[in-house]
């Protein structure tokens, strides 16, 4: 019997409950953010966003509604905790990582606030583990400021043809250098490696373009070794939208679409190499 | 001193080719002994193995249609040989679509198990390969050092759930930690602990069921709830238990677990023809 439906102790003392049938709908996609130890949760009402940075250039996100949990209970405005990702990731697999077709772990988590550890109960074929990680004194995220009406350059693409294109990218290159504009070559990836410089060029009106909104040519340089991580998250992703603001911070939001076929997000933000010279 | 066997059935090799990479992931080097009945492979829990013990005996009438020794004298129709399992399972390896496979004791430069095999061939030559393994032979005087690992009093033993599951959840503790809590009791329940300045972890497992000699020795049957509920625990090194757990490649038709509070567990896995025993000492 999945956890989710079995009847517990009321949870008054819990601030935050969330109950998952599956937890791999959890677990995948914070595998699609984890390329740094710390993990920022924020629970509010409408879900869990989970934040883990680097070096304060990049920050990745990631989103689960409160519906793709079967409960989620919350009895504060906003719950904020910090937890170690690679731990919590050991537990929430602790059963495999594997996908064997019928058998899933269910989650229940919880988190009687400040101070006290978050609570695990998962449960797969009458097993039963508890977990109980330490949380640690929160690091507020720093806020990018990336706000739509900033936006110069925005495109969505098929996740398929960007992943082609990522993983043939000469490593050797430090910066990926985007280029985004109404006119030709619309959007580039250029990389400048040991063996010469690399351009993968997309036609705006190509099937893989779900939309093209370019209002003025942009070119920015990002670290190679900050947008790697990314990935991760467009190996798991069916969409992908490419933004960059009038600052030339870029957004990569990702839409992935979980076991069940709902819907989740994660978002890179990374801020732009500083030594362009435009 | 002879020592002469040949295998003929296709399953036999399979099966004999198993138990050697079994063997090979337990331990880099291992005693074989060899009776008339039956073969041993053993490590005795040296400081340098980390305590940890082994017991595999398999009879040879399951697996070999020939099987010749001649021990060191008569009245000790044995042989004991230092061998590295490794270097048989390479051999056997490479034979695994043999007609037949020949095992024996020779005197090269020095002694050696040699394998030969005969391979299957398209001409009416026929195709043989041979491996010469080197062992070392164990004087008799050592002979007493390698016995059957005495049992010690068990204060619970239990049914193991399936190896696949334990070797998952052990896998991720590993990552987690260095040491784990093995602790069971007489009403079919398991758990698996570790806890670091990071995390606490339990894993609960019921309903094992307990065998059932466990319950005879004395008034078993009319133990009392509490004394059926009382966990008996040892603390051990996770990658020695995770070591025996990848080592399992088939889930053996009994498994069972028995703890010696504090100071041992003790693992024995039974197959059709082979029985597997592996000791591991608790840490402090």
């Amino acid at each position: 019997m999945p956890l989710s439906t079995q009847s517990h102790v009321r949870d008054e003392h819990y601030v935050l409950a969330a109950s998952l049938d599956n937890v791999r709908n959890l677990s995948n996609i914070l595998k699609a953010i984890a390329f740094k130890e710390h993990a920022f949760f924020n629970a509010t009402a409408n879900g869990l966003k989970v934040t883990v940075e680097n070096s304060k250039c990049v920050q990745a996100n990631a989103f689960i509604q409160a519906e793709i949990f079967q409960e989620f209970t919350i009895h504060e405005d906003s719950v904020n905790f910090q937890v170690n990702l690679t731990v919590l990731l050991d537990c929430l697999t602790i059963f495999g990582a594997s996908t064997v077709p019928g058998v899933a772990t269910a989650l229940r988590m919880c988190y009687s606030g400040y101070g006290y550890p978050l609570t695990l109960f998962l449960e797969e074929g009458g097993v039963v583990t508890v977990c109980k990680i330490n949380t640690q004194e929160p690091e507020e995220p720093i806020d990018f400021e990336f706000c739509s009406t900033n936006v110069i350059n925005k495109v969505i693409l098929q996740s398929d043809s960007l992943r082609e294109a990522f993983s043939e990218l000469d490593m050797t290159s430090e910066i990926l250098q985007i280029t985004m504009s109404p006119s030709q070559p619309y959007f580039r990836l250029s990389t400048f490696g040991n063996s010469g410089s690399a351009h993968y060029d997309y036609p705006k009106d190509s099937d893989m373009m779900e939309l093209f909104q370019c209002t003025k040519t942009q070119t920015n340089r990002y670290k190679m070794s900050l947008l790697k991580p990314s990935t991760k998250a467009l190996s798991l992703s069916c969409k992908v939208s490419v933004r960059t603001d009038n600052q030339g911070f870029l957004s990569l939001q990702y839409l992935v679409r979980n076991d069940d076929g709902q819907i989740c997000f994660v978002e890179y933000y990374c801020c732009p190499d500083e030594e362009v010279e435009d | 001193m002879r020592f002469r066997a040949k295998i003929v059935d296709f399953g036999c090799l399979n099966n004999f080719t198993r138990i050697v990479n079994t063997i090979s992931k337990l331990t880099k080097s291992c005693t074989l002994q060899l009776t008339v009945d039956n073969l041993y492979f053993m490590l005795s829990d040296k400081v340098a193995s980390g305590g940890v013990s082994m017991w595999c005996e398999l009879s040879q009438g399951s697996f070999f249609d020939e099987f010749q020794l001649e021990g060191m004298a008569p009245n000790a129709n044995e042989i004991y040989l230092e061998l590295i399992p490794e270097n048989l399972l390479r051999a056997l390896k490479t034979t695994q679509n043999a007609k037949s496979l020949k095992i024996k004791l020779t005197k090269k430069h020095c002694p050696c198990l040699t394998v030969a095999a005969d391979l299957p061939s398209l001409s009416s030559n026929s195709r043989v390969v041979t491996h010469d393994i080197p062992v070392g032979v164990i004087p008799r005087k050592l002979w007493q050092d390698f016995k059957e690992p005495s049992v010690p009093d068990f204060d619970v033993s239990i049914y193991l759930p399936p190896l696949k599951t334990m070797k998952n959840v052990i896998d991720r503790m590993k990552n987690l930690s260095n040491f784990l809590v093995l602790e069971a009791n007489k009403n079919g329940e398991m758990n698996l602990r570790i806890e670091t300045e990071l995390v606490s972890v339990s894993t609960h497992f019921k309903d094992l069921g307990n065998p059932p000699w466990v319950s005879t020795d004395g008034d078993g049957s009319k133990e009392g709830s509490q004394e059926r509920t009382k966990m008996a625990q040892v603390h051990v090194d996770i990658k020695k238990l995770q070591q025996f757990l990848a080592s399992q490649q088939v889930n053996p038709s009994k498994a069972i677990c028995s703890i010696a509070s504090d100071r041992t567990v003790h693992f024995i896995l039974l197959h059709e023809d082979v029985s597997l025993q592996y000791f591991i000492p608790a840490v402090g």
